[in-house]
């Protein structure tokens, strides 16, 4: 206990503050920064399992997190008839010939040793099958694009349940781990993390531009949810009961019935979107909650130590037999893969699907912000990075506008300097992240909980 | 007749704007490459140090032309350039004074440093933005075409025009003049001289009695100038927002691994290799076929290798490549 005491503090009082936004603000934003607070809590572990077990710098988080997000799309959106019937075989043997590129070009690879020939032999192979896929797949996808575009456009998905993405959504982002990983993870530190970070901008390219499969920049909409929709509840009277039974202290003092009826239509609708965020809550939460047992469960275990020893001394765990290279492609897809998860509740949550949205500031350079801030390492620093991170990024309007008015409070109204201040409130979440990052970099380096080593 | 047309088609689409735009990747690369050389980071700030200082040229301009300066038919930004690198320079050393130096004296790895550097990144990007707002800006002022291609198709008859802005001459001009001086200081003066030792061999350069806070200082000051200048030529070519400069980091450090980071001179062909990849790869050649093939055999699609949605993939994957296959880039990199 006592020497839990000061991440239980730190939570406490993330949590106070959360309680703080809910009661001056409203609970409906405090319930949204705390949805995506769990969901910033997964992206970190999924960082931190890379960075802070193994060493390993990914700045791809932002493909993997769209990655997650198109298995949403994929898994829950029914399937297009028409678009199958239009392009589906074209697309499909599209596919099987990827396969047999891949297949013919291992071939090689096994069959034949090492030289300029099988290079040239490799290359040819996938030149020619890229341009037969091309001709193959061309036709194909403009049948596809052409039905009806407006409202399709696209093939579609399986039509299952949301909630089945998250795992989708994490083998999508773990197999696109695994090829990186693959190709890149003998590269050094500070490269790793530039061909990661131009790998993410790739796959947002193609998910932003390969309209038949995504819907592109046109966005897909109005995605199945696993929690029952507002305008439902207003309906249902066991909700209204609740509402009503909550607030009767408020009701009570209405003596009016009339207007008690519009009091409690009113709480009903607003009580109905917390009822959702709560919904959602649940359900983020036993994300969080089982993946920290399993992270914490791996980071004392014999793997977990042997991990630590290859991110401390690479050639001394080499040299004690341990196989860095698999266990660095391992802990590599691990910690994609639970991005991948995040990406796919994000989209759950918004319940839709925006290509053009993911940029690598907010998904990419914040998540490593977070991972840094909250400690690097240790789980519970992770997540506490992501809650107090996410905090800031939504409460830094509010507090930069405190500032501003505080300190030009000598100020006219009118006054160029302070309109011109107030105009540029939102940019100050960059310049509060940026000072934090550097302050806790210079005087905290391990982060707010740093990372404990202790022997269970 | 036809095959001139065909010359000037692609003089005119390609060759011109992937030499300006490599022009304007090169500089960056340099700057990359000399922080990397010297200071031993990748710095993940660049796109947004270039913005900076191209603000302070937006800020300078304004500025002239209230008070009525102005270069005739050239912009007047270039008059603003040597004011705002003044002033970029100060900001990058008080920015190396309270921030970089003390991981630099810690002897952090160079990993810690390009973290640190995204707090840079952050805060430069808050500044810029306070200042001069995230909107898209034009600064150009003067004479718009060197060439227009309506006069081109008169004088000399051909069907093809050939454009060439004033913006993309500038640009070419000036990074020659920056370059050359730079490789000049490089390879022929004493501080040039010690860079270059202190790059190859730090603890070797110290002893023979190479002062390490003048060279930090003078790649500081080099690197301001690169900044500044890469960054206003760029806005002056195409325009000043901040979000797309801190996107061009991204090809900019595509230029500068390719070409060997660590070597200047491989970071200045470097921008060239992406520019005309980017531009190669995704221009469509319909009409240059119909030029330079017989009627039978003109082309029905737009026979373009890529769609320009993927202009960035394009430079990105030949990063890769390279990455994969000579990770020390074409020439050989780490040593200025």
């Amino acid at each position: 206990m006592r020497k839990n005491l000061n991440v239980i503090a730190a939570y406490s009082i993330m949590m106070g503050l959360i309680i703080l936004v809910g009661t001056f603000q409203s609970w409906n934003i405090a319930l949204s920064i705390f949805n995506l607070c769990l969901i910033s809590a997964v992206m970190t572990m999924g960082a931190n399992i890379q960075w802070g077990y193994a060493g390993l710098i990914n700045f791809g988080i932002m493909g993997f997190t769209a990655l997650g997000g198109l298995a949403a799309v994929l898994i829950s959106v029914n399937p297009v008839q028409e678009a199958w019937s239009a392009g589906g075989a074209n697309i499909l043997f599209s596919l099987f010939l990827i396969i047999g590129i891949v297949l013919a070009v291992r071939l090689v690879l096994k069959k034949y040793q090492k030289s300029k020939i099988r290079s040239y032999v490799i290359a040819a192979i996938i030149i020619t099958g890229i341009i037969i896929i091309r001709f193959v797949s061309e036709p194909g996808i403009e049948a596809i694009e052409e039905v009806n575009p407006a409202r399709t456009g696209f093939l579609g998905g399986l039509g299952l349940p949301i909630i089945f993405s998250w795992i989708v959504g994490a083998f999508f982002a773990g197999g696109l781990a695994f090829i990186i990983g693959k190709v890149a993870l003998g590269l050094r530190a500070d490269y790793l993390a530039i061909a990661t970070l131009l790998i993410s901008e790739i796959v947002i390219a193609i998910i932003k531009h390969e309209d038949w499969l995504t819907r592109g920049v046109k966005n897909v909409i109005g995605l199945k949810r696993p929690a029952p929709y507002e305008v439902n509840l207003q309906q249902t009277d066991w909700f209204i009961n609740l509402v009503e039974k909550f607030n009767s202290g408020k009701l009570n003092l209405i003596s009016d019935l009339t207007e008690r009826q519009t009091a409690l239509n009113q709480l009903v609708i607003e009580g109905s979107s917390v009822f959702v965020k709560l919904c959602y809550s649940g359900l983020f939460l036993v994300v969080v909650i089982i993946l920290l047992i399993l992270t914490q469960k791996a980071l004392y275990s014999p793997w977990g130590r042997m991990m630590r020893a290859i991110r401390d001394n690479e050639e001394a765990a080499n040299a004690m037999g341990k196989n860095v290279v698999k266990q660095h492609l391992l802990i590599f897809v691990l910690g994609s893969a639970i991005v991948g998860i995040a990406g796919a509740m994000l989209v759950t949550q918004d319940g839709l699907f925006t290509p053009g949205s993911y940029r690598p500031l907010r998904y990419t350079f914040l998540i490593w912000v977070m991972v840094i801030i909250g400690g690097s390492g240790n789980n519970f620093g992770a997540i506490l990075g992501g809650f107090v991170v996410w905090f800031l990024w939504i409460e830094a309007a509010p507090i930069g506008l405190y500032l501003v008015n505080l300190t030009t409070a000598g100020l006219d109204d009118t006054h160029f300097l302070k309109v011109h201040l107030i105009e540029s409130v939102p940019y100050f979440r960059f310049l509060m992240m940026g000072v934090g990052l550097l302050v806790i970099m210079r005087y905290r380096p391990k982060g707010i909980l740093p990372e404990k080593i202790e022997i269970k | 007749m036809d095959l001139i047309n065909a010359i000037i088609l692609l003089l005119n689409y390609i060759f011109v704007p992937a030499l300006a735009y490599g022009s304007q990747l090169a500089l960056g690369a340099i700057f990359v490459t000399l922080i990397y050389g010297i200071l031993r980071f990748a710095n993940f700030a660049t796109g947004d140090m270039m913005s900076f200082g191209t603000m302070f040229v937006i800020l300078f301009t304004l500025y002239f032309k209230s008070v009525g300066i102005s270069l005739g038919v050239l912009p007047t930004a270039l008059l603003a350039i040597p004011f705002a690198i003044i002033l970029m320079v100060g900001y990058m050393l008080v920015i190396d004074k309270f921030v970089f130096k003390y991981y630099r004296t810690k002897k952090s790895p160079p990993v810690q440093l390009a973290m640190v550097s995204i707090g840079v990144m952050f805060v430069t990007q808050a500044v810029v933005r306070i200042i001069i707002g995230p909107s898209d800006r034009r600064f150009f002022d003067g004479e718009k075409f060197l060439i227009k291609a309506g006069e081109f198709k008169e004088m000399t008859g051909l069907n093809e025009g050939l454009a060439i802005k004033s913006t993309q001459v500038i640009t070419i001009i000036v990074t020659l003049i920056l370059v050359s001086t730079l490789f000049w200081f490089l390879n022929k003066t004493k501080t040039g001289k010690s860079m270059r030792a202190y790059s190859d061999n730090e603890d070797l350069a110290l002893l023979s009695g190479i002062d390490p806070k003048k060279i930090v200082m003078i790649t500081w000051v080099i690197a301001g100038i690169l900044a500044t200048i890469g960054g206003a030529l760029y806005g002056l070519d195409k325009s000043f927002k901040p979000f797309t400069y801190f996107n061009n980091m991204l090809p900019i450090f595509a230029a500068a691994i390719v070409g060997g980071i660590g070597n200047p001179f491989g970071a200045f062909l470097g921008g060239y290799v992406i520019a005309f990849s980017e531009i190669l790869l995704t221009y469509a050649y319909r009409k240059f076929f119909m030029y330079v093939l017989p009627e039978s055999m003109e082309p029905d699609g737009l026979v373009q290798l890529l769609s320009t949605d993927y202009k960035f993939a394009v430079s990105f994957s030949i990063l890769v490549i390279v990455l994969l296959y000579r990770p020390s880039g074409i020439f050989k990199g780490k040593v200025l």
